[in-house]
């Protein structure tokens, strides 16, 4: 058998020049997920008998000469909060497991046009809350460089899924940061698009104005073929921006030379000390490549935190109202239907759930909705108005993607306050709206991996990729 | 202490568990209390700002309403979905009663 390729765009291209057949390239993963799956727990459930079918047909398709999409015969990996139809979707969450939903997100038919096809679904923090993934109810990710650390979160699994060399590529969604984090925790590639370039259209709902779907790679060149294959507008999501997907992969091997890089003179404290000494070598390369690096300052930067907790709770106890035990998922008999609310729900959802939509609930109810979810709000619209200023000056702006390297198991998961700060330097691009990448640069303590976030203004999805190839260029002359 | 000024009792949280329909027991009142309190301590952080003449901002982007043409379009088909839910009759989905037996 041929040698299979480790990228997407390797591996599409060595098959459609039948080199290698998609059955071939199927069976080299699904042989990966066998051997090292039981240690690493990324999946929910792995669809092997589907994946080999597809494979199949694919490789009828090639051998009869008839067209096959881009990504024809490319191992994807999907996380478990995306909807595939009459695939079991849970959220992670024991109030959805079993549930096989009547239609597929729009990202899962795009991939599936494209020929790409499902490994499996990946497991998450439980409805995308948490930054671990030992908030799911099906038991945490192990991240697959040293398994006795999590992997982040919440896309933990998607990100595993990629670093153990289960898939070349997956899906995750971002709502605070829950692609770049994991994806900087397990050295590997995070894009979180625009809001509103790519379609939500069957993402389970976790804060609705935050969320977005996004890729993971083991290159950026990858992760910017993925973003093309899934982005441009779709009229099933309202907030979908109509316009055609971008072309971006050019962009990746375009270079810096004359870009303008801003480094935040005050980001906020808290980052470990060889994450930022990543941070300064990384800007010392971009100088190198020919950028110049511009002094910026975001002054509301670290009201953030305080913003996203108060705004993402909110809509999320809105979102999840919908899990009530009459249509879907668990049900609690109970006399009334109001008790069988309370019941199922209790049942059904995890402690950080829970939290999470009583602190929503709290903000949003009479007497405190302005000193809370109002003022809130606000505090988003400082946020964004300090990012476009500083876009008057830079093309992009750099910062850590987490303050700390992968932590121990069991480290933050009792005190929320010391998890939610992990998503410091992650939350405020959500906030605003923007796209913002992860690529791996270099290793901080413990020898585990530091994520480099490369910022952009909304729609700056093509600075951001050729910044983030030049990262790429550069970390690789440092191993 | 909170933006309003004092810090969520565990009378607030058996409230508002109350109005999301999550039934809770006691000792998960104050264990939620808790650790509720010590995040929405962090929120007073805010509350050094001017935020007098700014704006909320919901959206990442202004919204706009997004119509479509009124044809008729393929829709997701009956029996599967009730197949997913917990309790259907007459192709309808099944609820205990509104009002409790004993009321």
């Amino acid at each position: 058998m041929a040698t299979i390729p480790t990228t997407a765009s390797g591996i599409a291209a060595a098959i459609a020049s039948k080199k290698i057949t998609a059955r071939e390239v199927i069976d080299s993963y699904l042989a990966q997920i066998t051997a090292r799956e039981p240690d690493i727990h990324a999946f929910n459930l792995v669809t092997a008998d589907a994946a080999r079918a597809h494979a199949d047909a694919i490789d009828a398709d090639i051998a009869a000469g008839r067209p096959v999409g881009p990504l024809a015969g490319v191992p994807i990996a999907i996380k478990d909060n995306l909807c595939t139809h009459g695939v079991e979707t849970t959220c992670s969450s024991k109030i959805l497991e079993g549930w096989k939903p009547p239609y597929d997100a729009t990202v899962v038919s795009r991939l599936r046009d494209a020929g790409a096809i499902m490994v499996g679904k990946t497991n998450l923090d439980e409805f995308a809350m948490g930054s671990s993934t030992e908030n799911s109810a099906f038991g945490p990710t192990r991240n697959p460089l040293d398994t006795s650390r999590v992997p982040g979160g919440s896309s933990g699994g998607s990100a595993a899924a990629v670093a153990a060399g289960f898939a070349p590529v997956s899906l995750g969604s971002d709502t605070g940061g829950s692609i770049r984090q994991p994806a900087a925790l397990c050295g590997v590639v995070g894009v979180k698009p625009t809001y509103g370039l790519v379609s939500r259209y069957g993402l389970c709902a976790y804060a609705s104005s935050l969320d977005q779907v996004g890729p993971f790679a083991t290159t950026v060149a990858d992760a910017a073929l993925i973003t093309e294959a899934i982005a441009g507008h779709d009229a099933m999501d309202s907030t979908s921006i109509p316009q055609p997907a971008p072309a971006l992969v050019a962009s990746v091997s375009q270079g810096v030379a004359g870009m303008r890089i801003g480094r935040v003179t005050d980001l906020p404290a808290g980052a470990e000390p060889e994450v930022i000494a990543r941070l300064n070598e990384a800007f010392a390369a971009l100088e190198a490549a020919g950028a110049t690096i511009v002094d910026v300052t975001l002054p509301s930067l670290s009201y953030a935190l305080t913003a996203y907790y108060l705004i993402a709770p909110a809509e999320a106890s809105s979102n999840l109202a919908r899990y009530d035990g009459v249509r879907y998922g668990l049900r609690v008999n109970a006399v009334d239907t109001n008790s069988m609310y309370g019941a199922t729900r209790a049942a059904g959802f995890g402690d950080e759930v829970k939290r999470r939509i009583m602190l929503g609930t709290y903000a949003l109810s009479a007497g405190y909705y302005d000193a809370y979810y109002g003022k809130a709000l606000k505090v988003r619209r400082l946020i964004s108005e300090d990012f476009e200023r500083a876009y008057t000056q830079v093309d992009v702006i750099l910062t850590p993607t987490s303050p700390v390297v992968a932590f121990p198991f069991g480290d933050k998961v009792d005190d929320p306050m010391a998890m939610y700060l992990c998503d410091i330097y992650t939350i405020p691009t959500n906030l605003a709206g923007h796209p913002a990448m992860s690529v791996p640069f270099g290793t901080g303590a413990h020898g585990m991996p530091v994520g480099i976030q490369v910022l952009a203004p909304a729609l700056g999805e093509a600075p951001m990729f050729r910044v983030g190839g030049a990262l790429e260029n550069a970390a690789g002359g440092l191993k | 202490m909170s933006p309003s000024g004092t810090p969520i009792s565990a009378a607030d949280v058996a409230k508002v568990a109350r109005l999301a329909r999550l039934d809770i027991d006691e000792a998960q009142v104050v264990h939620f209390t808790e650790q509720l309190a010590k995040v929405m301590g962090h929120f007073s952080d805010i509350d050094a700002l001017d935020l007098s003449g700014v704006g909320a901002m919901t959206q990442p982007f202004p919204l706009v309403n997004v119509l479509r043409e009124d044809v008729e379009q393929p829709c997701l088909d009956t029996d599967e979905v009730l197949a997913a839910a917990p309790s259907s009759d007459q192709r309808r989905f099944r609820v205990p009663p509104i009002i409790g037996l004993d009321d």
